[in-house]
């Protein structure tokens, strides 16, 4: 579904990616993991072109997103994303947060925005925060709310930058299960994350990144059992 | 009535009235004879119909203005639009002569130079004041979409938002909410302002002042009252303004 070819990216002088190279597959769950500043949030934005990537290709089924004449509006609208800090629009309700780009885009008719907005909240208990706005939410609450608003657009990927960093420790765990839900349900998602049991529990993958390469690409059982990378069992002794 | 008649009579024959009595005179002369007080109401309602227009104006001005030049400066390196860059240029000589020229030269090419053959003064002066307003109130916006986050534009555009559309819906409502004290402050600029329009015969009311004593030959009066007035509505709409502030405030909260 989704397929990197030698991707790379410098911020001027800095190379953060130089050669990724990764192919995910419909249903896969792709947990990235690596030290800090080794670029798998540039990589991840590189996925939707949030990020232009210096050299490289980018395939999403057939389209090469990040050739010059290619629509990435309506490449987005398939690759939903989901931030560190919600971006949820301060100024509109959790509804019109929800509703707004399928009501924008012509993919919805109003009522039906709002009525499958409202099954969408109802599945994640938070329907009587439909009318308030964003400010009036738990960090928790936004997070479900931001990756309700992401659903809402029908995608066939979610891209996750890392979800749970900036939660109160007691509700990650909300975050992670909506997260589990997706994952079971057959979403295909790629997630950057610290997250290293919710890695073992959901993914099918874990991709170490380091040095702007792609080091390790292995099942969790194995990833965490044998590493087979010295630089990563080094991270995985710190984190874990 | 029947006494400003015996005081007019006794002022025109020369004699020296007595403080209070002159008061009255030219107070009753410059306010309540033939019904005046009507002209400075409706220089009042000229004022604030003409405030509203070119504070209206102006944003919508400044908004464009201050788009336009987002949009071109948020340009990837070595993806610059030509055409961007050429309307990036126009917004670029506006606020640099419109701010650097003086407003009352601005109201005088326009009304003089530009509309010389239009008799409607008033919206003449309304349109040059909104040119003006224009140009620092994109200033002021400029400010504002800057300091939204950058995580609402992305939010924005990987939702399959074009750029044009998060703009508009998204970044432009926030940062106008965040300017809305500096847009109060232009307002209150503007509500002053409007005496300009008088140096091209715009109705307002400085110009119902300037009518008044350009007959009774009594300046103090006339003038010492459209600056209680101007003071007045500038304290009126800066207590709205607060008030408008807090309860804005008030449902960020939470």
């Amino acid at each position: 579904m989704i397929e990197v070819k030698h991707l790379q990216k410098h911020y001027g002088a800095n190379e953060v990616l130089k050669d990724i190279d990764l192919t995910v597959d419909k249903g896969d769950v792709v947990v990235l993991v690596g030290p800090s500043g080794c670029g798998k949030s540039t990589f991840l934005r590189c996925l939707n072109m949030l990020e232009e990537p210096d050299g490289g290709e980018v395939w999403f089924k057939d389209t090469q997103i990040n050739a010059p004449r290619t629509d990435i509006n309506s490449v987005r609208r398939k690759v939903g994303m989901v931030f560190q800090h919600f971006n949820l629009f301060p100024h509109m309700t959790v509804k019109k947060n929800i509703t707004f780009a399928p009501v924008r885009l012509g993919l919805m008719k109003q009522e039906e925005a709002d009525r499958r907005a409202m099954e969408l909240l109802e599945r994640i208990g938070l329907a009587d925060k439909a009318d308030t706005y964003p400010g009036m939410l738990s960090g928790g609450q936004k997070q479900r709310i931001a990756i309700v608003r992401a659903l809402a657009m029908d995608p066939e990927v979610l891209l996750f930058d890392e979800p749970t960093s900036a939660l109160d420790p007691e509700m990650v765990g909300e975050v992670l299960e909506l997260m589990k839900e997706l994952a079971r349900g057959g979403m295909t998602m790629l997630c950057v994350t610290h997250e290293m049991g919710f890695a073992r529990e959901v993914a099918n993958r874990i991709i170490f990144i380091d040095e702007g390469v792609v080091k390790v690409d292995k099942p969790p059982k194995e990833f965490f059992a044998n590493p087979g990378n010295e630089r990563l069992a080094n991270f995985l002794s710190k984190v874990l | 009535m029947e006494l400003y008649e015996r005081l007019a009579a006794l002022a025109r024959a020369g004699e020296k009235l007595p403080f209070w009595q002159e008061f009255y005179f030219k107070f009753f002369q410059a306010f309540l004879v033939n019904d005046r007080w009507l002209q400075y109401l409706e220089g009042v309602g000229t004022t604030l119909t003409v405030t509203a227009i070119a504070l209206a104006l102006g944003i919508v001005f400044g908004c464009v203005v201050a788009v336009v030049r987002v949009a071109h400066d948020q340009q990837r390196p070595g993806h610059k639009n030509p055409v961007l860059g050429f309307f990036n240029g126009v917004c670029l000589v506006y606020t640099t002569v419109i701010r650097g020229t003086p407003m009352m030269v601005q109201m005088l090419i326009m009304g003089l130079v530009v509309f010389a053959s239009s008799r409607n003064f008033t919206v003449v002066g309304a349109l040059a004041l909104s040119i003006n307003s224009g140009a620092y109130v994109s200033e002021i916006i400029r400010g504002g979409i800057m300091a939204v986050d950058a995580g609402q534009r992305e939010a924005g555009r990987s939702l399959g938002l074009n750029y044009i559309t998060t703009m508009v819906y998204i970044i432009v409502p926030q940062a106008l909410r965040a300017v809305l004290p500096a847009l109060g402050n232009e307002f209150i600029i503007l509500l002053k302002d409007t005496s300009l329009i008088t140096i091209i015969g715009g109705k307002e009311l400085l110009y119902a002042a300037q009518g008044i004593y350009g007959r009774t030959y009594e300046q103090m009066f006339p003038l010492f009252g459209i600056a209680v007035i101007y003071l007045v509505l500038v304290m009126f709409f800066t207590w709205l303004l607060g008030k408008l502030e807090r309860r804005l405030a008030q449902s960020d909260r939470g």
